[in-house]
């Protein structure tokens, strides 16, 4: 089987609800008490895509401003960046824009891009329009994604997200930093929070509706938002040789 | 690590005290007068707030804070609380407050500010104003100014070493050079900005001042000391061995620490560098507070105060495992180490797996306290501390009837602890021993080269043979005990 292992990092203002999104995933908790982040917190996990297994490693930071000067650390060599805005804040949407414009010029490996609009449960508070963080999101050519941490709604599919995007970037070989290696495991040990995914087939280049599970009510606002996929996913920089070879 | 610092101007500033408080007698600071300074602003103010003054009800609810300009002090719950604690910075900006909105305090802020400048025009620096049971302690550390208001018994000097610990975490989050530099480049800088979300960290440092839970905790910042979880001194160790074969080969590692339940654990040090316990008792206040750092590998930039005012370390916090709440920080100057750390990590925590040392951490995280009666078999000694000086370390006993279930009780008894610990160690005149009576206990302190020892007796022990037996049997026991205790010697790289 197949393998990547991939740097993720996660941005966004403060209190848009990185933690909250990454710790609902991760460890399936999702508590009010959780705290702003210091620093920075660095999590593991696996998922098995396509027959695919990827690592991922995710740098969630710090929103604050006195850890902006950090960032950098965090986003060099990064294979993907999660960029987490709060929908009912409009400020947050220009801060991700600031961050965009940041990774475009530091970073010079091609690189997966997922916006997410969080908060999406707070939808009579809305102010960030999806219309407009669609159009944002091609013009950069990142992929679009709202979620609810409260509600349990698209988590799943943000990861998912971006590791078909690994996948994707890894296949066309312009990432030398991103590990690829023929892994012994067995399709099996998948991550403990796949096991509800068991009934859901995916398939190349398909994109899923939104997983609704039975907790949620089916209110029609969670829906997954595809960028430019069959379009270079990549945003910016420029390819380089591989130095992965065979 | 060294003990708390003496004051040896304090004389000085007592009598420049003294002065003070005369010449603030016009100014008479005490409640009412609060109120009359406010009274000007109120002419100025709206119908609507007239109305909430004219209903102490209503106003001495907190709940009142959509209107614009809450009236704090016009709040009989705020103004009565114990403790207040205010930073500023010395252009007067509001930095902290530990009661209510620190927005809304503006005037309150002003004032502090225009206290303490008045006094610096005659090149003096203020230090204290005592207005009946009240004191205003000030700490002024440019650019900051802090205030401590109390109206318990607390002691000037200990009012003050509470500043001293909010002032160094602080400098904790930001550093030293770091605001300085902030400050120089704008004098009216909102250092909140930088603060912003590590307030909680300066909250939870206060935390006895908002008291929930009966704890020890307020003994060890009484004490400038740090607690140690008791364990047998050959697994202490090993898992002291565990840490140093797997971090040091690892360049500019300067600390690792180990703690459990705002306990030590153990301590490995780089060669000639060493951690002060005040410094270590700001880790534990952090990592207590933090409850996200359990999910998660944690990197973050540090500033130990007293080891580098000016320049900050970066730690790799974690803990051991889901099954073990112990909490490994590994502290680096290079920032770039971050890898290297997490393997580390990962490695010791497999080898206290395989030794089965995770057990033994646990069973030593059960602990609450020396037990007096099973443990030590002294029955007449309700409660006691002992400080270890030669290594600041702490020793508490478990806290029982009648204290552990009754808060007014336990703020007695801490109450007379810090009385008596500010009358044995007055540095006018410093005592050894002071043995008291009083309605409901029998208190007991002593100083000698060595120890402390702070101990509350039932308060039907006539006899003082009685106390003496009781007393020598406890320093006996924990002499036996010592090397499980306490943490002795020290480990380096």
């Amino acid at each position: 089987m197949k393998a990547i292992e991939a740097k993720i990092v996660v941005l966004g203002s403060q209190g848009v609800g990185k933690t909250s999104l990454v710790a609902k995933y991760i460890s399936n908790i999702y508590s009010k008490e959780i705290g702003p982040t210091i620093g920075a917190s660095f999590f593991t996990c696996k998922i098995n895509l396509n027959n695919v297994k990827v690592k991922m490693q995710l740098w969630d930071t710090a929103g604050q401003e006195r850890f902006k000067a950090m960032a950098p650390m965090y986003y060099r060599n990064a294979n993907a960046a999660l960029l987490v805005f709060d929908v009912t804040n409009y400020t947050t949407f220009s801060e991700v824009k600031s961050w965009i414009l940041e990774l475009q010029k530091n970073v010079q490996e091609p690189m997966f891009l997922l916006l997410v609009g969080n908060k999406i449960d707070l939808e009579q508070e809305r102010a960030v329009s999806r219309e407009e963080a669609i159009i944002y999101a091609q013009s950069i050519g990142a992929q679009f994604l709202e979620t609810s941490v409260v509600k349990d709604q698209g988590i799943e599919q943000v990861f998912i997200s971006i590791g078909l995007g690994l996948i994707n970037l890894s296949s066309e070989s312009k990432c030398s930093s991103m590990k690829r290696y023929e892994s012994k495991d067995s399709l099996l040990s998948t991550h403990s929070s796949m096991s509800n995914l068991s009934g859901i087939q995916y398939y190349d280049g398909v994109h899923m509706a939104i997983d609704i599970s039975q907790s949620v009510e089916a209110n029609g606002i969670g829906r997954i938002e595809v960028g430019p996929w069959e379009r270079d996913a990549v945003a910016h920089g420029y390819p380089q040789k591989s130095g992965w070879c065979c | 690590m060294s003990d708390i610092s003496n004051f040896s101007d304090e004389e000085d500033s007592r009598q420049d005290d003294c002065a003070l408080v005369d010449a603030l007698s016009e100014i008479n600071f005490n409640e009412h007068n609060i109120d009359s300074i406010r009274q000007n602003k109120l002419e100025e103010s709206q119908e609507q707030k007239h109305e909430i003054h004219s209903d102490p009800a209503s106003s001495s609810s907190l709940n009142f804070v959509d209107v614009d300009e809450y009236d704090y002090l016009h709040d009989s719950e705020w103004i009565n609380q114990k403790c207040h604690v205010f930073i500023l910075s010395t252009a007067g900006k509001p930095i902290y407050n530990l009661h209510g909105d620190e927005e809304k305090l503006n005037t309150l802020f002003g004032l502090l500010q225009a206290l303490v400048s008045v006094v610096q025009t005659d090149d003096d620096c203020i230090r204290s104003i005592t207005a009946k049971n009240t004191k205003f302690v000030f700490l002024v550390k440019s650019p900051l100014i802090l205030v401590g208001v109390n109206k318990s018994n607390r002691s000037e000097q200990q009012i003050y070493n509470q500043l001293m610990d909010v002032y160094n975490q602080i400098i904790f989050i930001v550093t030293l050079s770091h605001m300085k530099s902030v400050y120089e480049k704008r004098n009216n800088y909102d250092l909140r900005k930088l603060v912003a979300g590590s307030e909680r960290w300066v909250d939870h440092l206060l935390r006895n001042e908002k008291r929930t839970r009966i704890c020890n905790s307020s003994f060890v910042s009484l004490t400038h000391s740090v607690r140690i979880l008791p364990m047998e001194s050959s697994i202490r160790d090993s898992i002291t061995s565990t840490i140093q074969s797997n971090c040091n080969k690892i360049k500019n590692l300067v600390f690792a620490v180990l703690l459990a339940n705002n306990k030590l654990i153990t301590l490995v040090r780089m060669k000639n560098y060493y951690m002060h316990t005040d410094d270590l008792r700001l880790i534990f206040n952090v990592i207590d507070c933090s409850e996200s750092f359990k999910s998660a590998e944690n990197w973050l930039p540090i500033c130990l105060p007293k080891f580098d005012s000016n320049g900050a370390l970066y730690a790799h916090i974690s803990y051991i495992s889901d099954d073990c709440e112990a909490c490994l920080l590994l502290m680096t100057v290079d920032q770039e180490s971050f890898p290297i750390l997490s393997n580390a990590k990962k490695n010791i925590t497999e080898k206290l797996r395989r030794g089965n040392y995770i057990e033994a951490i646990n069973t030593g995280m059960k602990d609450k306290g020396i037990k007096l009666k099973s443990d030590i078999g002294v029955s007449e000694i309700r409660h006691f501390f002992y400080k270890n000086k030669k290594n600041t370390q702490l020793l508490c006993s478990e806290i029982t009837a009648p204290y552990i279930d009754n808060l007014d009780q336990f703020e007695k008894l801490e109450a007379m602890y810090y009385d008596l610990h500010n009358r044995i160690h007055r540095t006018s005149r410093p005592l050894k021993l002071i043995y008291e009576m009083h309605q409901h206990e029998i208190q007991l302190a002593w100083v000698t080269a060595n120890y402390e020892l702070y101990a509350t007796f039932e308060p039907l022990v006539d006899k003082k043979s009685v106390i003496i037996a009781q007393v020598n049997k406890l320093l006996k026991w924990i002499r036996k005990e010592e090397d499980k205790l306490f943490m002795t010697g020290t480990h380096i790289f």
